[in-house]
This record gives C-alpha cells, structure tokens and sequence, in this order.
C-alpha cells in the first residue's frame, strides 16, 4: 500500500530484460504458448481486482446518478434516475444535507494536515535519533512497531477507555493529578473530540512515517557524513544539510500515503464515536457512511464517495505533478 | 569514541534522550492500560482511574468469553483472515511472477491500475459492493453478503496490490539464472516457479502473508456491513462489549489483548522481513 505511489512514480527505470535479443533467442520455442503466460498467471488478480474494486466503482458512478433509497434497495437497477440531482443535494451548501457534507469535509481537510504534519515530525525524529546504534536501540525500534502492528479496533478501544468521562486515565491525569480545569472534560463528544481524534490518529500513524524514513536513511551513503564531518560540520548541520535532503524522494511518497490514508480512514473514528461522530470529528468517511446506511440513502452517498473521489485524484494529480517537476528541476 | 567527528554531541544525546522518553511512554501508554486494565477486578475499572491495580485477577478472561459470542468471532476471524490470506498470497505469487519474469502488452497498465486502487477510499466500493454481492446472490444463490466467503473475497483483494508488488521486489532479487537453468534442465515455467522461485522467495512471502493477515484481521469498515449474527468478526464483534449497558471494560481490556497477541507477536517476529521488502520496493 505504502509504497503504490513509489511504485508508480519509479516504473519507468523498472527491470528490463537482460537484452533484446538474447531474450527473443531463448524464447523462440514455444513463443506463442509462452506469450500467453503471463497473462495466464495474471489471471486470477485481475478478475479479483475487476470483481471487488473496478466492477463496484463503475457501478457506485451509475448509482449516484439515482435516486436510491430504501424503497428500491431490493433491487436497485429499478431505482429512477435523478441526472445530477445526488449532486446538486451534496454541493448544495445553503441546505442542510450539502452543509453537513462541506463541514464534514472541512474537518476532514484540516485533521489530515494536522495529522500527517505530526506524524511526519515526531516519526521522522525518532528515526534520526535512532540512527547512530546505542544501547536499546533495537528494543525501542520493536517498541516504536506496536501502535502500526496493533489491530486498529483493539488500539482505538483501548483509547476509548482512557478517554472515558468518570473512569478514564486522561481526565485522571489532566483533572485529579495536574489540576487542570475546574472540570473534567468531555473527550468522545463535543469540541475536544476533535483532539481526541488527533491523538489517537498520530499514535496510530507515525511508526509508519518511522519506517519509512529508517527504510530510507539506510540508503544515505556514510561518506557523505564523513566527508561533513572532515569540513568541520557538526551534527545538526550535518542532519540539516545532508540527511534532509536526501530524504526528499522518501517524503515525497511518505506524506501522499499518509495524507490519504488519514484522509480515507474510517477505523478509527468509527470505532472510537461509533455510528455518527460528533459534529466536531465528523470525518467525510464516516459521514457518507452514515448518510449511506444509516439514513439509507445510497444515491446521494454514492454522489459524495464520487465528489470525494476527485478530489482525492484531483490532490494526487496535482501533487505528483509538483513533485515531479521539482525532482527534474533539482535534478537539471 | 567521544573524539571521533561522528560522535553526536552533548546537545544532541540530550535531545535524543527527552524525545525517546516521552515517546516510549506516549507509545507504551495504552499497551498498559490495557493490560493492567485486564487484571484489574470490576471496581477498579468502573471507579476512579487508578495507576496500580487494587489486587490482581484474571477473571476478565474467563467471564469475557460469556459476555459477548467472542469465542464464535474469534473462529469468525481466524477462518477469515487465514483464507484470505493463504489465497492472496497464492494469487499474488503467480501475478508476481508475471510481473518479475516476463514482458508483456499490458504490464504497466496491470501494475498502475491494482496500485492505483489502493488510493481510492473504501466508502466508495463499499455501496456498490453491497449491492452487487447481493445481486450475485439473487442471480445464483451463492451468498457473498453476510457469508464468511464474500469477506475472504473483500479482504483478499485488499492486500493484493501491495502484495504483489512488494513480492515483485522479492522475485527480481532471486536470480534468474536459477529459474533458466530449471527451466533448461527440463521443468516447465510453473515447476521453475514452485521448485525454485518460491523456496527462495519465502522470506518475502511470508512478510506478504503476515501483511495480508493483519490487514484482514484489523478491517471494521467493510465488517460492519457484510456480517451477520453469525459471521460477525472481532473488529465489530469487540465494539459489541462497549454497547452495552454496563461496560466491563476490564474485560474489554482482556478481549482487546487477547485479540492483538496473534498478530503483534507474528509482527515483531517478522518485522524484519516486512521492513525488508519495504525498503527493498518503497526506497528503490
């Protein structure tokens, strides 16, 4: 998952055969019944990959151009058609249907950014200090590994109980122990479920941030820090002016898959408010989630998972753009 | 050591000593609540928070089996995610292999769009996969929605697109001299796979199986909608203490652990593999 867009950004250099015509010679026998090989073997991912992702998308497309509700759930090709009535509801930001979706979306935006800003830090930290081996190391980097191998519900649980009202550990902490506010606070509903959300969504994602940036430190030559070293740069400078920028490439692909990975996540929130979030931590996932099976409406939701959708390709595409045209200036 | 120009100096071993500290605890935080909290007895847990239990117990794991079906989403769970594990890893050692060896029409369209479909959210196929599983079911009585097999299917497809190309890394470092020379010596491509490539690909493939596990095994969006009383699987199974009308959380707590030990102990086991074949494809 991680490294999809890697993947797609590096593919042209991918593998090429050992030579053209060395490969040709040693295929000649059998060619025809060799070609159709590969195919063979892609076989069974393609038609999984069509069945549970490609098949279903097209199909939520035509979905959010009708109006489908309970009435028609039983048999959904029935449903009327609406044209672009699923979406005039959504984008319709004076009514209450389209305001919620805006607000939702607005808490989204800046959750994420939040979000992936303070994953970024702390796991880009804690793989820089963790660089240079000293006693424990290996320990805390299996430590650091916990909160990303954890299941999510188990993990998320477990910060439900903490933020419990009467018997959590954090009003403990922040209420019986360091005295903060006259009262305990609300964690799971109203204004501070929102950092609520934050803190769990930052526990839970930056040991990948780590990861990667380990993964990708381990490519830094050492001579480069020697030769700094020789010409009297001191250790900040070094990490300033070496190991940041030559972690460029691996950030880039880092904040694009953590930005949408928080920006699609519905486990955490889902299992941390339940069915409907409160207004301040609606994320749009859980939103269309609700609007859809909740309130059984899959039409508009379908229109919203469409809305979402591109503007989700929309960032990507503009943020692969971006990258990859900083890479070839910096490069030239 | 300290006169080397390596060294890291005061300052920074000072930095680096606050920052993982506060990070340990920030990590390590829940994973004690949780277990103290499935030690402690009913009071502690419904009463005030406390650090240090009031006397230890491990009734929560035996009552927590009684208080919700957990037993039945824990063979839920497992049968799930073991199917859909052992069959992606089948389907993406084939598609891999595809992938590493051969060159044709199509390849880069194949590896962009399965990996593209990993950025898309999964509210967006989950609508549509609803309905179309309930269509197939109408059209030919094979039940996908709320059945056990329409999950495995889900799931499966969910950990392919890393799987495969994370396993596409894997083959390319297997040399293919070894693969020509079993195929020179008489092996058909699909005996060059299984008798050579795969033995020599078993750290990747099991990295890919325990990433597939875990992915299966953590999934809530997808098993809320398409399970049923009896195909329910621990990630909505679990929620099902907290609704309760009283929350025993310390037996939330022991179910939580219980349900995290198979795959953190499979994860810090085989990290290393995993951390591998990450680096060896997201930083090439």
């Amino acid at each position: 998952m991680t490294a999809v867009t890697t993947h797609t950004l590096e593919e042209p250099v991918a593998k090429s055969p050992p030579g053209p015509a060395a490969s040709t010679a040693r295929r000649r026998p059998g060619r025809i019944r060799r070609a159709g090989l590969p195919y063979l073997l892609l076989l069974p991912a393609l038609v999984l990959e069509l069945l549970v992702h490609l098949v279903p998308m097209v199909i939520g497309i035509a979905m959010s151009f009708k109006e489908l509700t309970q009435f028609y759930i039983r048999d959904w090709g029935t449903a009327p058609w609406t044209g672009l009535g699923n979406y005039r509801l959504s984008v319709d930001f004076h009514a209450p249907v389209g305001e919620a979706l805006l607000h939702s979306f607005l808490v989204t935006v800046g959750f994420t950014l939040l979000s992936v800003a303070l994953c970024w830090l702390i796991g880009t930290a804690a793989a820089l200090f963790l660089q240079d081996a000293f006693r424990g190391r290996g320990l805390l980097r299996a430590l650091f590994l916990v909160p990303y191998a954890l299941p999510v519900y188990a993990a998320v649980i477990t910060w439900v109980f903490m933020f419990q009202h009467d018997n959590g550990l954090v009003n403990h902490v922040l209420h019986d122990q360091l005295h903060i506010g006259a009262e305990p606070a609300f964690w799971l509903i109203g204004g501070n479920s929102f950092y609520a959300l934050l803190t769990v969504s930052v526990w839970k994602g930056w040991p990948f941030a780590f990861l990667m940036v380990t993964a990708g430190l381990q490519n830094i030559p050492g001579e480069l820090y020697e030769a700094a070293a020789l010409d009297g740069a001191g250790m900040w400078q070094r990490i300033r002016r070496i190991t940041l920028p030559s972690l460029r490439p691996v950030n880039q692909v880092l904040v694009l898959v953590l930005f949408l990975w928080t920006f699609n996540d519905f486990n955490t929130p889902y299992v941390l408010f339940g069915r409907s979030a409160p207004d301040a931590a609606d994320l749009v996932s859980v939103h269309i989630y609700q609007a859809s099976f909740v309130a059984w409406n899959f039409g508009t939701g379908s229109a919203m998972s469409v809305l979402l959708l591109l503007f989700l390709l929309v960032v990507t595409g503009g943020y692969l753009l971006v990258t990859s045209r900083e890479r070839r200036t910096s490069d030239g | 050591m300290a006169d080397s120009p390596l060294a890291p100096p005061r300052s920074f071993r000072w930095a680096r000593r606050v920052f993982l500290t506060l990070l340990t605890g920030f990590v390590l935080l829940p994973v004690y609540v949780m277990l103290s909290g499935s030690l402690k007895p009913l009071a502690d847990v419904s009463g005030k928070f406390r650090w240090l239990p009031s006397g230890l117990t491990i009734r929560p794991y035996i009552d927590m089996w009684s208080t919700v079906p957990l037993a039945r989403y824990f063979v839920n769970s497992l049968i799930v995610a073991g199917s859909a594990t052992v069959l992606s890893v089948a389907v993406a050692v084939f598609a891999a292999y595809a992938v590493s060896r051969y060159d044709f029409r199509g390849k880069r369209v194949f590896t962009v769009t399965v990996l593209s479909t990993q950025m898309f959210p999964g509210i967006l196929f989950l609508l549509p996969l609803f309905l179309l599983y309930a269509d197939i079911g109408n059209a030919t009585g094979i039940a996908l929605f709320g059945s056990r097999g329409g999950l495995i299917l889900t799931y499966l497809t969910f950990s392919l697109p890393f799987s495969v190309w994370m396993l596409t890394g894997y083959l390319d470092s297997v040399p293919r001299d070894l693969d020509e020379a079993a195929l020179v010596d008489g092996c058909g491509p699909l005996g060059a796979l299984f008798r050579i490539v795969v033995p020599a690909a078993l750290p990747g493939i099991v990295a890919v199986a325990v990433y597939a596990f875990m992915t299966a095994w953590g999934e809530v969006l997808f098993a809320s909608v398409m399970t049923n009383d009896t195909t329910r699987t621990l990630a909505v199974g679990l929620q099902g203490f907290a609704t309760l009308n009283d929350v025993y959380w310390n037996q939330v707590m022991a179910a939580s652990l219980v349900v995290s030990v198979p795959v953190v102990a499979g994860f810090l086991l085989l990290q290393r593999y995993l951390v591998a074949g990450l680096t060896a494809g997201a930083v090439k």
